[in-house]
């Protein structure tokens, strides 16, 4: 390992700008001449639009749809059969169908002046019964979110297991119900546009928070019926996504119509309010799961119930249905299990749209099936730990196939189980509880184990039916003529450190100082295509496709180096920053200078394509890469007022070949952070008219610094063996299990009670509902 | 998320600041730390015509001393109580109140009399100053005047300020050495709007014992039976607490029952702990 390749722990390279306050985010960009958007959006959850009157002389700076000439709906298509596609208007035509919906856009000179045009905009509506509850959504006779369709259901899959034998075979059948609670993203910075059409370049140039810009390039394209070449998006610092900037907006279509039609540029930069009330939602699911086991806790078959809260739309690209496509094959987690049924709903109803967050599903699948996991521990009477590690995959069996037809590359799972009940010292914290705390509190362990399907591949996605299929990932690498190191990739590093990491991969290739390498990123008019960063595929993907270009550079260069070292070409190699041959080296500003500046000394056998190279790179198999982790915590419980606190939490986690361990931890502390704000705190309630009850960061509660705890990680190192130094994703990981883990600790702090919560958040109202009921039932 | 079109006004003294709220019909606001208002107005969830700047005004930031009671400048920032900056004369409960209050940023700007005229149920200091029988001085276009914190607050968000009163003062009992009191704070996490406070203050020297529920989504609410049990020297329980609030008629669901009885439970147990 070099100091600077993988596996050195670099400090950030883009830190420097960022802690200096010297980020450059969409809404630090001027353009001259730019108005500034505000919409009008609907306050009801569900209704026809009668009439908009705008008011007296703003007609010309507000618009509704029938101003949007051009302008389609936004559709996603599913190849999945039975699939039935949502038009989402960029604003609402003759329905509302969430509070929140864009029903008119208003221009003013500020945004002040925009918010002042459309609290005079006056829309008269005729309320409709709305669609809130997803389960009463599915039921016949429900208020129809989309008239034509019939009922409320997306798609619905089922996939039978043979379940009789292991029924047979079962001493115990233990079902459970869950509920993860619709919540919102939050990412640091909002969703943000700058659109402005430049007539030189004949070209919408579109600066935008996103992760993935060549896909919103692709969708603005189509929605606005323009070619591709006409559309540049470029995503600068984007603070943060996870998930929320996967999908073309509404306020961005309006944003690009209005710099089009009137060829000024438009600027849009949410606030937090309509963040939180009308931006997409996500990790509303709802369960029921049986486990049938033997009576040492095996569990032979799996039964799931699975129904996703959709809301009124899918998002384009990735549709709606993904988060049921992966519920449905990730519920068996890492387990063996013989048999596995499962039947999928993906509901709409008069909410925002849901799309997936950081974790993709499985926080919900891990909050039912590790729950279910200690639910049958407690009915066979043994530890928790011990009914996980006799139920894993043992690495003797790896790579494994399991029910689910996903194929575990690599990886010691029980391993990681014992690792981190050792850290967490299980006989310790059952002496502490038996013991009592002199508060009154009580204390429970809670473990939660993953795997982590990560870079997803081609045939993958494909399977989902989703129209956006990643296939392979490109990156270009151009040596410069002073020996610095371009690196070009149509991921978007948006807080994962890849201006770091990838040029840690360069480094580790070609031994070049990551401070002379640039990564170039967010930009569909300096990048290769790439679908964007999402599914923790940028380090895996576009690490790998810079691997590989850099040895392609290598290989350009040696035929140079040989010449001006007066050797072969192949006994040229590249290390540390210079070529080096038998009788000596070059710096790579040599190899630069002599291809740019002085060609007259090239050889005339030179690989003629140069010193740049866009390469381009899949793994194979292509199924993606198989992370895993199990967490441990401990946690007291007020049974007087509800409260939980966490005191302990254990990662350990294993994801192949770490490119940048410091890098590596924080993916993990910000994501459990994320998992415990989704298992104590972040909740996005609706009323039964629909309306959102969590419109400020005064009622929705995010983690703070108080509220994590040190957490207290160890890794496994199982490099993959099928990518690019053995590097698999794991950017989400650590948010899937958190939910689970907590909710088990607080289960097991509980059981003196009885009580069981099965809710996320674990709130201290549910707490009490859980003590109360239990209470009443032995009552 | 930007304020509605407002005209702004910076006051030269109080009784420029009095004019001027009174200079127009329109709705006119005063604005101390701005920690509330300035949020509301950014939600247009308030629309005010004009905004009298009172912050910074030095008749609003001086502290007192009138023998039994000290009297606080509205205009003292909880940061300043809570860094000790005005002389403790409530065995420290008025320091531990203002660090308990939302975060330091907000601590930095937001004033006690800000507070009291805001009346926000789930704020601190109507509660706690509740509890420890302080007194509103308020002046305005017909002169200057001094209300009980009990009859100040009439409702959430409502008091007894006319449109161009501002709050000056609050009037604070000194508390005697042997005096106790208790303050427990109910929140989903430190800095948040409390869900229940319980508040306790007991001076026998003085003859003086209040026990008060505040964040119960009205004006906070003495709770005399509680207050007698504590002259009397008697435990209280969560259930004790319980029996209280529903014997004078105070009514809430299971979970706000629950948690007004543990916050005054817990109030009353801290008063008295070591």
């Amino acid at each position: 390992m070099s100091d600077t390749g993988i596996g050195a722990s670099v400090l950030r390279k883009e830190d420097r700008r960022f802690l200096a306050g010297r980020g450059n985010y969409v809404a630090d960009i001027a353009a001259a001449n730019e108005v500034a958007l505000a919409f009008v959006r609907s306050p009801v959850a569900h209704g026809r639009i009668r009439s908009i009157v705008k008011p007296e002389g703003a007609e010309n700076r507000v618009f509704t749809a029938d101003d949007l000439d051009g302008v389609q709906p936004m559709r996603a298509p599913s190849k999945l059969p039975g699939y039935k596609p949502s038009d989402f208007p960029a604003l609402a035509t003759t329905k509302v169908r969430f509070v929140g919906e864009t029903v008119a856009a208003c221009v003013g000179a500020t945004r002040a002046e925009a918010e002042d045009l459309a609290q005079a905009v006056e829309v008269d509506y005729e309320e409709l019964d709305p669609a809130v509850d997803m389960l009463a959504a599915r039921e016949p006779g429900a208020p129809l979110v989309h008239d034509s369709w019939g009922d409320n259901i997306a798609l619905s899959t089922r996939v039978d297991g043979d379940m009789d034998p292991v029924k047979a075979r079962a001493a115990h059948s233990v079902t459970r119900e869950f509920r993860m609670s619709r919540q919102a993203m939050v990412p640091m910075e909002g969703r943000a546009v700058l659109a402005e059409w430049n007539a030189r370049m004949d070209q919408l140039i579109v600066h935008t928070a996103t992760q993935v810009p060549h896909l919103i390039r692709a969708g603005l394209a189509m929605f606005l019926g323009l070619e591709q070449r006409q559309v540049r998006v470029i995503a600068p610092d984007v603070g943060g996504g996870f998930g929320l900037k996967t999908y073309v907006q509404p306020e961005e279509l309006v944003a690009c119509w209005y710099a089009m039609k009137f060829g000024r540029p438009a600027r849009w930069i949410s606030d937090r309010r309509e963040h939180l009330i009308a931006d997409a939602n996500c990790r509303e699911h709802h369960y029921i799961v049986t486990a049938h086991a033997d009576a040492d806790g095996r569990i032979l078959g799996l039964e799931g119930e699975v129904t996703v809260d959709a809301g009124a739309y899918s998002i384009y690209p990735f549709t709606n249905c993904l988060e049921a496509a992966m519920a449905g094959g990730n519920l068996p987690g890492p387990y063996a299990i013989e048999a596995y049924g499962v039947k999928t709903w993906t509901v709409v109803t008069n909410k925002p749209p849901l799309v997936p967050y950081r974790g993709v599903a499985r926080p919900g699948v891990a909050f039912a099936m590790e729950m279910l996991v200690d639910a049958v521990a407690r009915a066979v009477g043994r530890e928790p730990h011990e009914v996980r590690m006799i139920n894993m995959v043992p690495p003797s069996a790896m790579p494994y196939t399991n029910i689910a037809k996903k194929t575990f590359d690599s990886g010691d799972h029980p391993g990681a189980v014992a690792r981190a009940a050792e850290m967490i010292d299980i006989e310790a914290v059952r002496e502490r509880q038996a013991r009592g705390e002199p508060d009154g509190r009580l204390i429970g362990l809670g473990f939660g184990s993953y795997v982590e399907q990560a870079a997803h591949g081609t045939s993958v996605f494909a399977s989902w039916g989703v129209q956006m299929v990643p296939g392979y990932e490109q990156a270009g690498a151009k040596l410069t003529p002073d020996g610095g190191l371009e690196l070009r990739v149509g991921v978007q590093s948006h807080g994962q450190g890849m201006e770091t990491t990838l040029a840690q991969v360069a480094s580790e290739v070609l031994g070049i100082d990551p401070d002379r390498v640039s990564v170039i990123h967010g930009d569909t008019g300096l990048t290769p295509y790439s679908t964007g960063t999402y599914a923790s595929r940028s380090i895996v993907m576009a690490g790998g496709a810079v691997s590989r270009a850099c040895k392609v550079l290598i290989e350009r260069m040696k035929t140079i180096g040989a010449h001006l070292l007066q050797c072969e070409p192949n006994e040229i190699r590249v290390a540390d920053g210079r070529v080096m041959g038998p009788g000596g080296d070059l710096p790579l500003s040599e190899i630069g200078r002599v291809w740019y500046i002085n060609p007259e000394e090239l050889p005339a056998d030179v690989d003629t394509d140069g010193v740049e190279a866009v390469v381009g790179y899949r793994p194979e198999p292509d199924h993606g890469t198989f992370s895993y982790s199990t967490h441990a915590a401990v946690v007291a419980v007020d049974p007087d007022t509800g409260a939980v606190e966490v005191l302990d939490y254990i990662v350990v986690e294993d994801c192949g070949t770490m490119v940048n361990p410091m890098v590596v931890a924080g993916q993990v502390y910000g994501g459990a952070a994320q998992g415990i704000g989704t298992a104590l705190y972040e909740e996005s309630p609706f009323d039964e008219l629909g309306q959102p009850l969590a419109s400020t960061f005064a009622d929705y509660h995010l983690p703070g610094a108080a509220e994590v705890p040190g957490f207290r990680l160890a890794h496994m190192v199982t490099p993959s063996p099928h990518t690019e130094h053995g590097i698999k994703g794991m950017g989400e990981g650590s948010t899937i299990p958190t939910p689970a883990v907590i909710g088990n600790a607080v289960n097991d702090a509980l059981r003196r009670y009885g009580a069981e919560v099965n809710e996320t958040p674990i709130s201290p109202r549910r707490v009490l509902a859980a003590i109360a009921a239990a209470q009443g039932e032995a009552a | 998320m930007k304020p509605a079109k407002f005209d702004y006004a910076r006051a030269g003294d109080v009784a420029d600041a009095i004019r001027l709220l009174g200079s127009t019909d329109g709705f006119n606001k005063p604005l101390g730390g701005g920690m509330s208002l300035g949020p509301m107005m950014n939600l247009r969830l308030a629309q005010p015509d004009l905004v009298v700047e009172v912050r910074g005004l030095d008749a609003l930031k001086g502290v007192g001393d009138e023998g039994d009671r000290l009297v606080v400048g509205a205009g003292v920032t909880h940061a300043e109580i809570e860094d000790g900056k005005i002389p403790d004369t409530t065995n420290g409960m008025m320091r531990f109140v203002a660090g308990q209050i939302a975060y330091r940023a907000v601590r930095n700007r937001g004033t006690v009399g800000g507070s009291i005229a805001h009346a926000d149920p789930a704020a601190d200091w109507p509660t706690a100053l509740r509890a420890l029988g302080a007194e509103v001085a308020i002046d305005g276009p017909d002169g200057a005047r001094i209300v009980p914190i009990s009859e100040f607050q009439l409702a959430a968000f409502t008091v007894a300020l006319e449109s161009a009163d501002i709050v000056t003062a609050l009037r604070i009992p000194k508390l005697s050495s042997g005096a106790r009191w208790g303050y427990y704070k109910i929140c989903r996490k430190p800095g948040e709007f409390a869900d229940s406070i319980g508040a306790v203050v007991h001076d026998p020297d003085r003859g003086y014992t209040s026990v008060v529920l505040g964040a119960n989504d009205g004006a906070p609410l003495d709770v005399p039976a509680l207050a007698e049990a504590v002259r009397a020297g008697n435990d209280v329980g969560i259930e004790d607490a319980k029996a209280a609030l529903a014997a004078q008629g105070a009514a809430f669901d299971d979970y706000g029952t629950q948690i007004h009885a543990v916050a005054l439970s817990r109030a009353i147990e801290g008063a008295f702990a070591s």
